[in-house]
């Protein structure tokens, strides 16, 4: 039986969980509305109304050329994720489906890797992009997004796959499948939303990637995330111009985001139901 | 079509042998069914005969082929889950057409085996739904069509009556006993159900520990059980067992009556007790005794029997349907 609540509680709940999330929210919006103001109104102090100007949006694109660094990322985080599904798909299916004694201990291992802090290993890898010619390009920040994704993706498809029955694929051998017909028309079709969930993930977290971005390009191959570290600097008192180039940075991914929300939610529970 | 031999099929995980040798025989066109409790090895029996574990040693004949290291697809086997495994992605008509797809059957042959198969089992209107919109019922029906279609040389059935509800459970068990009439082909079927056994199998083999206890139809097994295992475990209630001064007057170390073999009164006979608990079903009254020497009996009465806790009862054996065994549990004929 569902819990009873009167409606006083219910609207008391509705307003504190809208406060909340509009605390939450709130520095993302006042990016937004700065954006839309121009600099001296941006700079006179707090005002929630914006003068709707879209000078400084104008501005980014015309001096700093908004459009090569959106594009880069939009680069980075498709091919990263491409890459990383391309191996972390045969990984996560061996793993699920023919583990061995050490399959858990791996999947540890992969893990842990991501609990290493990102700076002990700057200076090799630095050197290795330097010394390869991969320093500020699109092809090296790829793999290196792809790199550091790998073990999320890897655990996140193998905890779906591993919610696929075997009896189901045991019935498909039955059946007259072979590896392939299993693989193509049950696994697969079944494993979409995991895939699906997974593939925007990463392309979140590739696309929020700062750290490695930043450290390993300069202009040839600077995504957003790279693009709005740079324009702090010199233009660090334009407030307006700088949430104009904020608020571009995160649209995108925000309104991915904004579209795939149930895809997401069960991408970030994943396990924790069946 | 659908014959079946094994012979000294063994099957180990590791250091743990779970089936030390099976010898058997399953003709064209039985229904047989492996029972035994649960852990006993009938479903690894059956795993091994449809292919999906790998025996350790030993040979398995289908048709007069060894099929021993073939491929499950390549046995002309089907097989029915417990979970009903069917495609959740598909709807009825694509999972039920799925083999035959596998098989690159042309597309208007497959409709035709797909409507045929639908006839039989009443799903014809629900072809185009997703199993997830179905019953339980409904998807077992299902995932047997699926087996139908491939026109099988034998049915396996993997305790697939185990996820329904009671009622559901027998009209099920009917049913399939009636495709089995209908169909004539080899059938076999495990179940830890020893009412599911005796009511659908031509031949029972009842397993323990990975060993063949006993082969035989239903009433063979009912009338001459090789041993008390299986004399325990056939016949519901079970059969009661009775040790002592009571087994040595028919010269056995151990004898067994069935329930519904006592004579019962409430002034004389053999072996005194106190009646326990009294199920009155109407059509039947279970008497749970507690004899004087301290064992616990079930005995079955036909139709009404007045007689209520605390009373005393005697019990007399029907003559002839005494079991007698010996030391090792072994029947004594």
């Amino acid at each position: 039986m569902a819990r009873a609540v009167s409606t006083r509680i219910k609207i008391g709940y509705t307003v504190a969980a809208w406060t909340v999330a509009l605390i939450i929210f709130f520095p993302i919006l006042y990016t937004v509305i700065t954006s839309l103001k121009t600099e001296q109104a941006a700079i006179s102090g707090f005002d929630l109304w914006p003068s709707f100007s879209l000078e400084s949006y104008r501005d980014v694109q015309s001096q700093y050329n908004y459009f090569k660094p959106f594009m880069n990322s939009v680069i980075l985080s498709l091919g990263s994720t491409a890459l990383a599904l391309a191996v972390a798909i045969p990984a996560a299916w061996a793993m699920a489906f023919s583990p061995t004694k050490h399959t858990k201990d791996i999947l540890m291992w992969m893990l842990s890797t991501k609990m290493m802090p990102a700076v002990a290993v700057l200076v090799p890898i630095y050197l290795i992009f330097l010394r390869t010619g991969l320093m500020d390009t699109r092809i090296g920040l790829t793999v290196m997004l792809m790199l550091i994704n790998l073990p999320i993706v890897v655990w996140m498809l193998y905890t779906y796959f591993r919610e696929i029955p075997g009896e189901i694929l045991e019935a498909a051998r039955m059946d007259g499948a072979t590896l392939k017909d299993e693989i193509i028309h049950v696994l697969t079709p079944m494993a979409i939303p995991g895939i699906a969930s997974t593939v925007l993930l990463n392309i979140i977290l590739a696309w929020n990637e700062a750290f490695w971005t930043i450290q390993l390009t300069t202009t040839n191959a600077a995504p957003l995330s790279a693009f709005i570290a740079s324009f702090s600097s010199p233009q660090g008192l334009f407030w307006a111009k700088l949430s104009a180039a904020s608020t571009l940075a995160i649209a995108p991914i925000l309104i991915m985001g904004w579209f795939s929300q149930k895809q997401l939610v069960r991408g970030l529970t994943f396990g924790a139901v069946k | 079509m659908g014959s079946i031999t094994l012979k000294q099929v063994r099957k180990a995980f590791g250091d743990i042998e779970v089936i030390p040798g099976v010898d058997l025989e399953i003709n064209e066109g039985e229904f047989v069914v492996f029972v035994g409790p649960s852990g006993c090895g009938k479903s690894t029996l059956l795993r091994l005969i449809a292919g999906l574990e790998d025996v350790s040693s030993g040979q398995i004949i289908i048709d007069g082929q060894d099929v021993t290291s073939a491929a499950p697809a390549k046995r002309k086997l089907a097989m029915v889950f417990q979970s009903y495994a069917l495609y959740p992605h598909m709807s009825v008509g694509k999972n039920i057409a799925f083999p035959l797809k596998m098989a690159k059957m042309p597309e208007e042959e497959r409709q035709k085996r797909v409507n045929h198969a639908a006839g039989i089992l009443n799903l014809t209107d629900y072809l185009d739904r997703k199993p997830g919109q179905l019953s339980g019922g409904q998807r077992q029906r299902v995932a047997i069509g699926r087996a139908i279609v491939r026109e099988p040389a034998a049915f396996l059935f993997d305790e697939p009556l185990s996820n329904l509800d009671a009622a559901l459970r027998v009209n099920m068990r009917v049913e399939i006993s009636e495709l089995h009439k209908k169909l004539a082909t080899t059938m076999v079927y495990v179940t830890h159900d020893q009412v599911e056994a005796m009511t659908m199998a031509d031949k029972i083999v009842v397993l323990r520990a990975g060993r063949v206890e006993q082969i035989g139809s239903p009433l063979e097994l009912y009338h001459s059980p090789a041993n008390r295992f299986v004399g325990g475990f056939i016949g519901s209630p079970n059969m009661n067992f009775l040790e002592g001064p009571a087994a040595e007057a028919f010269g056995a170390h151990a004898i067994g009556v069935r329930p519904e073999h006592f004579l019962m009164s409430k002034t004389e006979g053999q072996l005194p007790g106190t009646v326990g608990v009294a199920e009155h079903l109407g059509s039947d009254t279970f008497l749970h005794i507690d004899l004087d020497d301290g064992t616990h009996i079930i005995a079955r009465a036909a139709g009404e029997f007045p007689i209520s806790h605390g009373d005393r009862i005697w019990l007399t054996p029907e003559e002839g349907r005494v079991y007698r065994f010996d030391k090792e549990g072994l029947a004594i004929t």
